[in-house]
Parts: C-alpha cells; sequence; structure tokens
C-alpha cells in the first residue's frame, strides 16, 4: 500500500528543494533526501518509494529547478494527483517520467496519511472501497510517460514527439 | 487570420501557421543557461544523451550569474569546466561580474523582437520585453536544444492587460507586477502567455520589471508589444504586429492612475496589499537587486531617495546591480556615491541574495524587503524568515527608517 502524502495549493519549488539544497551547491549529498526537507520534514523522513502524492492548485510554481522534480523522481514517489500543475514543473516532471494527473475530484476526496493502490498500467487509483480511473494525460505527453522519460524517447525515435 | 503575439511569434519559427493549443518543434533562436544550472545539463548532455558537440554553438549563450564570484571549491571547479566547454565549443560565455542573464542578454542585444529564447531559468519571460517569446525551461530540455538544435512547445493561449492612465508619483512598474499577481493569483497565467497592452510610453526597464515577473503568475511568456521606441538596436520584423481581433482567452483592465505601492507579504507572491495597510513591520534587511528590479533606474531612484539620508540602524541594506551596465552608470552619475554614503552593502552584479545561497543569507528573526521576485518560505536562506517584496522607492524609504515606509511620507 502507498501512503498518500497531502498538501494545499500552490506548493512551490522552494519547498519542495530550497535552492540552498541545489546539486551546485551540495555536489555530493543525496538529492532524494533533500525533498521537503524544510517544508515538511515528516516526509522528507518517512517518505517510502512507491508513495503518492495528493495536492492541490498549481503544484510546483515557481523556479525552473528541475531538481525539485528529480528529487520527488529520485524518492521513489510512484504519481503526483492535484487540481493543477506549474508548467515548468510539469513538463520537468513528464520529461523525466514521473506520471502527473489533474483530478480535482480525487485530491477533494483523499486524506493525508491514507493508504492507496495505484495500478502503473492502468491508473487504476483505490483508497478503501472507493476507485477511480485517473485521467489519462494527453498523448502528446503518454508518449513521453511510456517511454520512461523525454531522453529515453527521443533516444528510441531520434526525434520529439508529435503533437 | 488573426493572431496573438505567440501565435505569430511560433508561427515564424515553426514555418506554418500556428494556433493556441497546437504543439511545435521549433529551432530557438537562443538557449541560454546560467551557472546553476549549466554544470548538470553538462551532466545530461554527456552522460544520458551521450552527445560530444552541441548542434549549434552560436545559439547558445552562458552567464555567470548565481553564485559570483565562486563561494566554494565545488563551484569554482564546476564554474571552470563550463569556461572549458564554452572555449572548446565556441560558446559565448558572459563571465562572473557581467550581470543577471536577463539584463544581459537585452544589454547585448541577443534578445531582440519576435525571437524564441529558452532558458534554463524560470524569469526568462523578461525577453518578452523586447517583443521575444522567452521562455523557461529545465536542465533536460536544455540539454536536448543542445544537442539537437529544437526543443517543443505547446502554443500558449494569451491573458491580455490592457493598461490605461500613468503612474503617479513613487509608483512603479513593480507595483503594477504585485498588482497582477494580487488580480490572478500565482496560477492566473498558468500555460498561458501575457501580453501587456495600452502603454507603449513605458521605458525598457519597465518592460523587463513587468516581464520578468509574468512568471509569478505561471505564465509561460510574457510579451509586449515591440515599438520603434526600444530604439534600432531592436529591429522589429514586418510580421510582428498586433491584430487587434486576436482570440484572447481572457482580458483584464488595469487604470494605473489609481495604482497605490503594493507589497507582497510573506510567504507568496499573491498575498499583496495596498502599502498604506501596513504599519510598524520593521526590517532588518532591505535588498535591491534582481532581474526584475536592479537595474541602473532603480539604482537612481533608490539614490534620489536616500540623497543626504542614512541607512537605519539594525538595517543592512544591499545593493546588487542588475549588470556592470548598471552598476557603471550609477557610478557615472553619482548614484552609487549616494548610495554608498548612505550605507549600502555593494556586492558583485548578479543574482545576489535573490536565492539564498550567499551575499547576505537570511537568519530565523531576519525581515527582508526586496525588490526581487520570489518571497516564498525559505527562499532566502532560513524558512523562519519573512520576506516582503516591494518597489525599489519602497525598498530605500524602508532602509532609511527601517520600517516598511511608502516614500512619498518621508519629509
Amino acid at each position: 500500500m502507498a501512503r498518500i502524502w497531502k498538501f494545499g495549493d500552490n506548493v512551490d519549488t522552494d519547498q519542495i528543494v530550497p535552492g540552498r539544497y541545489a546539486p551546485y551547491m551540495r555536489p555530493n549529498a543525496d538529492l532524494a533526501s533533500a525533498a521537503f526537507i524544510e517544508a515538511r520534514p515528516d516526509f522528507a523522513e518517512q517518505a517510502q518509494a512507491g508513495d503518492i502524492i495528493v495536492a492541490g492548485r498549481n503544484f510546483g510554481c515557481g523556479s525552473s529547478r528541475e531538481y525539485a522534480a528529480e528529487a520527488l523522481k529520485k524518492r521513489g514517489i510512484a504519481a503526483i494527483i492535484a487540481v493543477s500543475f506549474a508548467r515548468i514543473f510539469f513538463r520537468n516532471a513528464i520529461n523525466l517520467g514521473l506520471p502527473l494527473f489533474e483530478a480535482a475530484e480525487v485530491v477533494a476526496a483523499v486524506h493525508d496519511g491514507d493508504l492507496a493502490v495505484l495500478d502503473p498500467h492502468t491508473w487504476q487509483f483505490q483508497v478503501g472501497e472507493t476507485h477511480w480511473q485517473l485521467p489519462p494525460p494527453p498523448p502528446f505527453f503518454r508518449q513521453i510517460l511510456e517511454a520512461g522519460g523525454i531522453v529515453a524517447y527521443v533516444q528510441r525515435h531520434q526525434h520529439f514527439p508529435q503533437g | 487570420m488573426s493572431q496573438t503575439l505567440s501565435e505569430k511569434i511560433l508561427s515564424h519559427a515553426a514555418g506554418h501557421e500556428v494556433r493556441a493549443g497546437d504543439f511545435v518543434v521549433i529551432r530557438p533562436d537562443v538557449v541560454m543557461s546560467h551557472d546553476s544550472l549549466t554544470p548538470s545539463i553538462l551532466k545530461i548532455f554527456h552522460e544520458q544523451l551521450g552527445a560530444s558537440r552541441v548542434a549549434d554553438p552560436q545559439q547558445l549563450v552562458f552567464t555567470m550569474d548565481h553564485v559570483v564570484p565562486a563561494a566554494t571549491v565545488s563551484i569554482a571547479n564546476d564554474q571552470n569546466r563550463v569556461r572549458r566547454f564554452a572555449a572548446e565549443q565556441g560558446i559565448r560565455l558572459f563571465e562572473v561580474g557581467r550581470g543577471i542573464c536577463h539584463q544581459v542578454l537585452v544589454e547585448e542585444r541577443i534578445a531582440t523582437p519576435g525571437k524564441v529564447i529558452i532558458g534554463s531559468d524560470s524569469h526568462s519571460t523578461a525577453y518578452g520585453a523586447v517583443g521575444a517569446f522567452g521562455c523557461g525551461m529545465g536542465s533536460t530540455d536544455i540539454a536536448l536544444a543542445w544537442a539537437t538544435g529544437q526543443t517543443w512547445l505547446r502554443v500558449p493561449e494569451t491573458l491580455r492587460v490592457i493598461l490605461r492612465g500613468r503612474f503617479r508619483p513613487w509608483v512603479e512598474a513593480k507595483d503594477l507586477a504585485l498588482r497582477l499577481c494580487r488580480e490572478v493569483g500565482l496560477d492566473g497565467a498558468n500555460y498561458m502567455a501575457v501580453e501587456y497592452h495600452g502603454a507603449p510610453w513605458m521605458s525598457l526597464p519597465e518592460r523587463q520589471t513587468l516581464a520578468s515577473m509574468a512568471i509569478e503568475i505561471g505564465a509561460k511568456a510574457g510579451i509586449f508589444p515591440p515599438d520603434p521606441s526600444l530604439g534600432e538596436e531592436f529591429p522589429i520584423p514586418e510580421w510582428l504586429t498586433v491584430d487587434e481581433s486576436a482570440a484572447y482567452a481572457r482580458t483584464l483592465h488595469i487604470n494605473l492612475d489609481e495604482l497605490q505601492p503594493q507589497v507582497a507579504l510573506p510567504h507568496t507572491v499573491e498575498n499583496v496589499v495596498d502599502l498604506s495597510e501596513i504599519s510598524n513591520q520593521r526590517v532588518s534587511v532591505v535588498f535591491l537587486g534582481t532581474c526584475t528590479n536592479g537595474r541602473y533606474e532603480d539604482l537612481a531612484t533608490a539614490a534620489r531617495i536616500l540623497r543626504g539620508r542614512r541607512v537605519a540602524p539594525g538595517v543592512r541594506f544591499i545593493v546588487t546591480p542588475a549588470s556592470q551596465q548598471a552598476l557603471a552608470r550609477a557610478a557615472a552619475d553619482g548614484s552609487l556615491q549616494t548610495l554608498i554614503e548612505a550605507g549600502a552593502v555593494l556586492t558583485t552584479p548578479g543574482c545576489g541574495p535573490c536565492m539564498g545561497r550567499h551575499h547576505g543569507v537570511l537568519g530565523e528573526d531576519d525581515v527582508c524587503l526586496s525588490t526581487g521576485n520570489r518571497n516564498f518560505r525559505g527562499r532566502m536562506g532560513s524558512p523562519e524568515a519573512r520576506i516582503f517584496l516591494a518597489s525599489p522607492a519602497v525598498a530605500a524609504a524602508s532602509a532609511a527608517t527601517g520600517y516598511i515606509t511608502d516614500p512619498a511620507t518621508l519629509s
């Protein structure tokens, strides 16, 4: 079972990984351990591979720092479900193969600490007795996710995805 | 067919007509990265993409602005690695002290009307000040652009801002930028471009302040229609004209005659109030700088207010010019002398303490008034520190009194 870590609106990239914890500043440190290191210390200490982040509007706003999405990916976060995502974070996460879903009804229904099951192939999502079908990303992004990220996609196809 | 400025620029780049919602693969005119991320982009380029030569060295620009001069051995090594790569590949590099990427690219006329500029920095929207499509991206996207010469973009819808009236005394472009955050919120233009209409009188530095903060409402680009007031060094392509009948997703009207000085309260950029609603708010640090408000005009404004005054006891007033040119101009006309006599601390041109890495990191008890663009918790240092955002005029007045102060109230 995956634990749900619930966040509010406008989680900015300074909360996800403060600029002071950038790889540029700490080249030998483990980036995964910097995720939410100051904003949510319980996450930083306890999040496990396979856990799921659920958040409100505009998750990931602020800086273009890809290491924010990368830290969550390296931490093993299986997916992020939010009401909406800030555009640069959205792009960075998809590029790295970290699945994102916009599903306001799920955000409204689940709580921090709930245990969930997420099928990584069908994107069926279950908490307790309630099931949801998470909305699949648009085809352009699905192609990238299915390849495992934009680098893998471009290496395989020798071109960018088609709109 | 009528098009928005983004649709026109991206149609030109794609070589065929595009509409909001289309996906395009294009060759950006400029691919910018700075010292904070160029080392990690290099790593992706070599180790993940297995690439050795960039597709087009003419396309790339490197700047050194985020931690300059180097603060640690590993940063010094990273910067040297970038210097070697730039020399090997024939890539333009603007050295330590030259200034902030977004200011330098405008001063060097690398950003000009109608260009597509992608940058490893979210404030790349700033290039819209000269009528370019400037857009921030992450390291992997920039590494792919180095290797392929290309990037993909979804053509954005557009939020049109129509301005009327003029700024009142001591009201500045920054107050308008903060007002926009207050009006539409941090995601008010998410996935969209912003166009600013109705103010062709606005100076280039004012346009840069506004366009740099388009990202703070989530925008992909923030574009001013270019006009001849920019000068001959910013040639306007004949196809880059405004279509009044273009399809805008939303239009917002703002009357500048009624605009008052604005302040963003901790800890988000949309938490904005009229300055007049704030009383008795002490500050321990005042920071004048950044791509939003570190230009010569901002230093000169601060000097006008601080002439014959001293920075209040208990306040550190940190001044970080956005570029060497800004610093040189402020030195030439005496503004710099005035600031130093008032008690300002001058740092190397660059990003300064904006993202909490050097040149004045905040401690737990600090209260900072910054002319920068972000006041997120922990942005400039301790997560306990509090950051307020305001204009250079308010910053200078506050440095003089030690409290957040309206410059109009100084005798």
